[in-house]
């Protein structure tokens, strides 16, 4: 490759690179890198300062340790899923492969008022969990099932391709060599489906971290408690507390920034790209 | 699926187990829920319901909804087909960086998206003193609102057509040039048809997250009824008042847009071949 132009008759190439720059750079970089800027005016002993009191602390424990619960649940859940929406057949497959798809489709906000309308005490399965004292809404069960609802098709999309380009041939080998179906299963497919299992969970967590509308209706909001990062942000701009935001979502962002890598990372490694 | 034979076939135990899980999973994460916005919508009446859907705040916001979608839909499609073909039909060093930096917005957190226009062009902002000088408004106004959204929806239209123009290959347009076309002739002759699926199905899937985004237009609305309250927005408001037919009758109006854009996308995955995004 020399300099600066490419080996190509077609023409466009330094108007659709300086338009695609240009944009990229006025939407999304300066305006991300805004909040870095901000944020070392802060100083190192400001962000930890503004990082390390009990109700920031408490909101990333929340909020860290829910999104991994829901991301073990999804790894769970999806495999089984996706192994049954691409290996059995049955009526109404097609429309149930196509429904996995409901929470991308669905509006955060709608997703959000419509699980704590069920799961309030009140609600279609709350009433029925009510006079056992378990709680959902307005806890941190709440929270768990909202982040769940949002990561599913995350794990579900990343398999499935995997799954249907899996060489049936390699199964009857290992039956033919008299293997069970479940030491079929532990030993020959899963671990081709690992990598995909992991990439899809990452996918789920990092959208999980940073997910606001489903979560802030059900979750009850109590400082301390059930009070998730992304709506402790919004609090402290809404008391004008703008250091304290800022050295927040520059925190955000680099867990958000690490996790991209990794996912970038594993999805070379298992050649998937595109299911977010 | 035809091709299994017994011995790679799980036994009917495993089968039946495995389908209940999945469809009782289903059923309560996803047709439970969006059942239940319609349940609850119409609960006190189709006169309610009608009154809710019509009622002045809900206008306006619908009115915003549709306003930033038609802002930042064509931007974004404009965006997408340029990236893409610059990624796609031409070698250059960096490339993949350029890649991951536009996927970027995905992984960010709607809240930050909406934080970064704030601490830009909010009245502590960078541009703040200058804006405020010029007496223009970004922030809490239409101009903030669709920055946001155009942040949030940012790859869509772009990830769906760069690995398909990339599998396409330079070959007919090559041809195209060669036989006397212009590169604007070859670009609207020749790679938008080659294109158009793919690209109906970016635009779509931007269009549903433009208008049923939440977490960044809410930090940079300032939530004035009737003014900057997108219709996600005014759901929040009624449902925090306590008026929740109101609520789950305008959250309906956004299942249905849920909905009829995932018909849509199934229909263009069958219709086109594109067999998910990984074709």
């Amino acid at each position: 490759m020399q300099t600066k132009r490419p080996r190509s008759i077609l023409p466009g190439f330094g108007l659709s690179l300086g338009f695609t720059l240009t944009y990229l750079g006025l939407i999304v970089l300066f305006p991300l890198l805004l909040v870095f800027i901000k944020a070392s005016g802060l100083g190192w002993s400001g962000i930890v300062h503004a990082i390390s009191t009990d109700r920031v602390l408490a909101a990333c424990r929340l909020t860290f340790g829910l999104s991994a619960l829901a991301c073990v649940l999804n790894c769970g859940f999806g495999l089984i899923i996706a192994w049954v929406l691409v290996r059995y057949n049955f009526p109404g497959r097609g429309f149930l492969d196509a429904s996995v798809d409901l929470p991308f489709a669905m509006p955060t906000a709608v997703a959000g008022i419509a699980l704590t309308g069920i799961y309030a005490p009140n609600g279609w399965i709350g009433s029925w969990l009510a006079p056992y004292g378990i709680k959902v809404a307005f806890a941190p069960t709440g929270i768990l099932i909202a982040l769940v609802f949002t990561g599913l098709p995350f794990v579900v999309r990343t398999l499935q391709p995997v799954l249907e380009d899996f060489e049936i041939a390699q199964e009857e080998a290992a039956a033919s060599l008299g293997a069970t179906r479940g030491q079929t299963f532990r030993r020959v497919v899963f671990p081709q489906l690992a990598p995909a299992l992991v990439t899809g969970t990452t996918l789920a967590f990092a959208r999980a971290v940073g997910e606001y509308g489903s979560v802030v209706f059900i979750a009850g909001n109590m400082p301390g408690k059930t009070e998730i990062v992304p709506l402790l942000i919004i609090t402290k701009l809404e008391q004008f507390d703008y250091q304290g935001a800022t050295a927040l979502a520059a925190l955000m962002l680099l867990i958000s920034f690490a996790l991209l890598l990794l996912i970038n990372f594993l999805q070379r490694k298992i050649l998937v790209r595109n299911v977010l | 699926m035809s091709v299994q034979t017994r011995s790679t076939q799980d036994p009917l135990w495993a089968r039946l187990l495995l389908t209940g899980v999945t469809l009782t999973f289903l059923g309560l994460f996803l047709f439970v829920p969006l059942a239940s916005v319609f349940v609850e919508a119409f609960r006190k009446g189709l006169a309610v319901y009608a009154a809710a859907i019509t009622e002045e705040n809900a206008r306006s916001a619908i009115v915003l909804t549709l306003t930033l979608a038609a802002i930042c839909v064509p931007l974004n499609a404009v965006f997408g087909v340029t990236a893409a073909w610059c990624i796609a039909k031409f070698s250059f060093k960096g490339k993949s960086l350029l890649l991951a930096l536009i996927d970027l917005p995905f992984a960010v957190s709607p809240v930050v998206s909406g934080l970064v226009y704030v601490l830009m062009f909010g009245a502590n902002g960078l541009f703040g003193a200058w804006l405020r000088q010029h007496h223009i408004q970004i922030i809490f106004a239409v101009p903030g609102m669709a920055l946001a959204t155009i942040f949030v929806t940012f790859p869509f239209v772009a990830r769906e057509l760069i690995p398909l123009m990339q599998a396409q290959g330079n070959d007919q347009e090559y041809a195209a040039l060669s036989l006397g076309a212009t590169g604007w002739q070859t670009f609207l002759r020749v790679t938008l048809p080659n294109i158009k699926w793919a690209l109906f199905y970016g635009i779509i899937l931007c269009n549903a997250r433009a208008m049923g985004e939440f977490g960044a237009v809410s930090v940079v609305s300032g939530h004035i009824r009737g003014e900057t309250n997108t219709l996600p927005l005014h759901v929040e408001v009624l449902y925090n008042e306590y008026n929740s037919a109101a609520a789950f009758a305008c959250a309906s109006i956004l299942s249905l847009l849920g909905l009829l854009t995932l018909a849509t996308k199934t229909f263009i995955e069958w219709r086109a071949g594109l067999r998910r995004r990984n074709s």
